[in-house]
């Protein structure tokens, strides 16, 4: 019997691979998130964003896992849960450099709450998706990306039931910078992530990040077909009306790259109070001073 | 109660929207400022125009546990009230009515009725709210006390809105206390004056307040009654304070994001009713598990579902105890008062940093919605704070073991940010450095030996809790247990049924998670007859208790019909035991609100 290996993080990454986390994925082999997993400490190796300033958040999935996989601080969360913790972390302390990954049933499922709020509240943290289009950890069944007729173990006559689509909701909701990439396109993901970490805001990456075992209708070559990049279509990303359009399209061809991005909404962090001294709340004093105490009682007199 | 004890009660009723607040706060701050104590429970439902409404307040010299048993005064500023409540007066009592919209009913020998035309006096005001005005002038001047206290109480509240307002409501509420001095007559007794001067809370506003001094810096809620004072009260003094308030989108993400700022070193705080804490239950888990110690305090309404929202129960202990799948490490304590309920703050957020995990505060609308006076002196704005085994200093290599298996279980913690301590926490068995054995290998022995661990952590912290002690006289007849809010009211009940020749005690249980299981068996071993009391009809506490100490009691009072005990209640069901009538008494409530 294998056990998981306790390696040493690596503190001041020089290499991609000093982004390793104590173990390595438990992924199919040819799973999509390898190339997010891979495009993410790429793109944190560009930034030069240390292990210790970032704190990445998950639900519960296949690609929840991630934070084992990936050298920061981790919080493997609860089912959907994965952006109110990252919310409240982000509130606890602003200086953390915050990245959520989780997967479609995740975040769009039982997690689609959370998904709209944090999207209207611009929290600035980093929301990866990795949307396989299917219930992979409980063995194939239907997600809210699962196109119409699919057929899954729990729809084995085909779904009956209509798809969500991740980009017009996240723009219509709030969010501030929304992509999509390709799990097969690390260079390409690469370049959003970096983009979408520099943001000040909500920004969202949902990736097309094909399942291997148990989704054969969206594999490889389905996407690699019909994929092509807003930026070869001078895609004007300041226009939501034209990028929500682009992200209806399903057909022949199906849109990558940089939907949508408003520079100018303040995030949550920026807008709250008590944060304008920059300072965290997590460093702040504890005890209450005797003038405050004095003030509290003398409004109960 | 001795004799020379000024123990008075009124109650105002009418409709929502008719506006009882505004007098019943302007009533509380001249009873207080004068250094009365004071309790106040208000009756009433989830509407904002119409229903009924009854705010009974008591005052006294003494200390008092609970809105008490008599009405000395009933202010009905509607025909209902007048209807549903005439009958509770009896002898000496004063019922004060607009005589131009409310029909008095048959009262009682002794009553006197004090019919008051509020178009006459007010000079045909269009005000709707210039009744409560009369009527606190026509209160004041009953209990001859100066009209200048009513003056500047009025002045004080109104200022906001003009001195024209101000003017308008001192003129009427002048001309009820002339009118009242002219056609009826006073109340027999004095209202004591020149005592220590009071503060005034609600229980929610001791929660809060309690969040505040433990040093929480994080509130995240979503409204429910009756909890949401507490978010009201941080709300409005947050930017003082500089404590972060967050509205959140349901209770689920209220819990998650509290979990989340906690992580980061901050002390954080929810509060909810029974509804919403079953949202939460999910992160309760979660939190025990990461070793992430954070507060969740649920304000106990009747149940179950939407069940009766601004009625009060206890019975959320159960949903307590089982607030997450699994084994899960917890503290759980039901405050007796306000001013307990105050204290308890601090003291759970030193325990749950101390032992990693999560704290649950059960308390009701009894205590959260009910206003009560406190002596200004008793509140401790410096409680002492512990924040637990922590690791701050950065580090070069990366050996830190977030979950490291220690003699008392409980693994130094360091938070996001600090460097060579990178680690994942996780809602998945993990090992002793946050590692999953859950996925590709589970691994029995270290899930055991991580099982062991967390519980470890808390084998023994009862010895850290004060023990529960019996309260009142040794050897008594009956011995009376409760637990939470109820400590008052039986206090009271003890009172009335010494006067009646019946020695009783109370043991007062305010822990539940860890239970003092040794001191509470020895203390029932030694009772002389035991009745439980609880505002419940399954006897949840019963159950507990039972399962914990393997006893038996005598008897049972129980009520669940949304209305807190008052003393008589227990007296009679005391009583009804003692003579052998009945094991098991459920108290009619009397009044229909």
């Amino acid at each position: 019997m294998t056990m998981p290996i306790n390696k040493e993080l690596i503190i001041t990454p020089e290499k991609v691979s000093d982004y390793k986390g104590k173990v390595d994925p438990d992924w199919c082999p040819g799973c999509g998130d390898f190339g997010v997993l891979n495009s993410l400490r790429r793109a944190c190796l560009d930034l030069e964003l240390k292990p210790h300033e970032s704190l990445t958040v998950s639900g519960i999935g296949c690609s929840s896992n991630f934070p084992g996989f990936f050298n920061s601080y981790g919080m493997h969360t609860l089912h959907g849960r994965s952006l109110a913790v990252a919310t409240g972390a982000k509130m606890g302390n602003h200086k953390l450099n915050i990245f959520v990954t989780g997967g479609d049933g995740d975040g769009f499922g039982i997690g689609g709450n959370h998904f709209t709020h944090t999207a209207r509240r611009n929290v600035d943290l980093t929301y990866i998706v990795m949307d396989n289009q299917i219930y992979g950890l409980t063995t194939g069944q239907t997600s809210p990306t699962s196109r119409v007729d699919m057929k899954t173990k729990s729809t084995p006559f085909g779904s009956v039931e209509y798809p969500f689509n991740p980009i017009p909701s996240a723009i219509m909701n709030g969010a501030t910078f929304v992509a999509r990439g390709f799990s097969s396109d690390t260079k390409h993901l690469t370049d959003l992530m970096k983009q979408a970490i520099a943001h000040k805001g909500f920004s969202f990456i949902s990736v097309f990040s094909p399942c291997v075992t148990f989704n054969h209708d969206n594999d490889v070559p389905f996407f690699r077909k019909r994929i092509r990049k807003l930026e070869d279509d001078n895609h004007d990303t300041t226009d939501w009306k034209t990028a929500i359009e682009k992200a209806m399209m399903w057909e022949d061809t199906i849109y990558t790259g940089l939907f949508f991005h408003n520079k100018e909404k303040t995030d949550l962090g920026h807008l709250e109070p008590v944060l304008s001294d920059d300072v965290p709340i997590c460093q702040k004093p504890t005890a209450l001073t005797e003038e405050q105490g004095k003030n509290i009682l003398k409004r109960m007199m | 109660m001795p004799s020379d004890n000024f123990d008075f009660a009124m109650a105002i009723g009418g409709a929502a929207g008719q506006g009882i607040a505004t007098p019943g706060n302007i009533l509380a701050r001249i009873f207080t400022r004068r250094g009365l104590h004071f309790n106040a429970y208000n009756a009433y439902q989830s509407i904002v125009r119409g229903g009924h409404i009854f705010l009974t307040t008591r005052i006294s010299n003494e200390e008092i546990y609970s809105h008490g048993d008599k009405l000395d005064m009933l202010v009905c500023l509607n025909q209902d009230t007048m209807d549903r409540h005439l009958g509770l007066m009896g002898e000496g009592g004063i019922v004060i009515f607009n005589s131009d919209s409310i029909k008095p009913g048959e009262a009682a020998t002794g009553v006197q009725l004090c019919p008051v035309s509020v178009k006459e006096i007010s000079g045909g005001s269009r005000n709707k709210l210039i009744q409560n005005t009369i009527s606190l002038g026509v209160i004041l001047s009953l209990l001859k006390m100066d009209f200048e206290l009513l003056e500047q109480a009025l002045t004080l509240q109104l200022i906001k809105k003009g001195q024209e307002v101000v003017d308008e409501n001192v003129n009427a509420a002048k001309a009820g206390y002339e009118y009242a001095k002219e056609n009826f007559q006073v109340h027999s007794e004095t209202v004591p004056d020149g005592l220590k001067p009071k503060a005034l809370w609600t229980g929610n506003d001791a929660l809060a307040m309690g969040g505040a001094s433990a040093g929480v810096k994080f509130y995240c809620a979503y409204p429910m009654s009756p909890s949401t004072g507490v978010l009201h009260w941080f709300a409005k003094n947050a930017r003082d304070l500089d404590i972060m308030v967050r509205q959140a989108e349901d209770e689920i993400a209220v819990a998650n994001m509290v979990i989340g700022a906690a992580h980061t070193g901050a002390r954080a705080m929810c509060a909810t009713s029974g509804g919403g804490f079953a949202l939460m239950t999910e992160a309760i888990g979660a939190a025990s598990i990461m070793e992430i110690p954070c507060v969740f305090i649920n304000v106990m309404r009747a149940g179950p579902s939407t069940g009766v929202p601004t009625k009060t129960e206890q019975g959320d202990l159960w949903q307590a105890l089982g607030a997450s799948q699994g084994d899960f490490e917890r503290f759980i304590v039901a405050p007796v008062d306000a001013l307990d309920a105050y204290n308890i703050i601090p003291e759970i957020f030193n325990l749950c940093d101390v032992h990693q995990c999560p704290g649950i505060v059960l308390t009701d609308l009894l205590i959260s919605e009910g206003t009560f006076s406190a002596d200004p002196d008793a509140i401790n704005f410096q409680p002492e704070i512990d924040r637990g085994e922590q690791v701050t200093e950065p580090s070069s290599d990366s050996s830190y073991l977030r979950y490291k298996r220690t003699d008392s279980g409980v693994s130094p913690r360091a938070v996001p940010g600090l460097e060579g301590h990178v680690h994942v926490v996780a809602t998945d068995e993990h090992d002793e450095n946050g590692v999953l054995i859950s996925d590709e290998y589970t691994n029995p022995h270290t899930r055991r030996l991580m099982v062991e661990k967390r519980a470890r952590k808390i084998a023994n912290v009862v010895d850290k809790i004060a023990a529960p002690q019996l309260e009142g006289a040794e050897n008594a007849d009956v011995t009376l247990i409760g637990w939470g809010s109820t400590s008052g009211v039986i206090k009271e009940a003890i009172a009335q049924l010494a006067e009646q020749g019946i020695i009783a005690n109370q043991l007062a249980i305010k822990w539940i998670v860890p239970f003092h299981v040794q001191a509470v068996t020895d203390i029932v071993n030694n009772a002389n007859h035991t009745i439980m009391i609880e505002n419940n009809y399954t006897g949840q506490f019963f159950r507990f208790f039972r399962g914990e100490t393997g006893l038996n009691v005598n008897g049972h009072i129980r009520k669940y019909d949304g209305e807190p005990f008052m003393p008589h209640h227990i007296v009679e069901g005391v009583k009804e035991q003692l003579t052998e009538k009945t094991n098991h008494f459920v108290p009619t409530q009397e009044i229909m609100v």
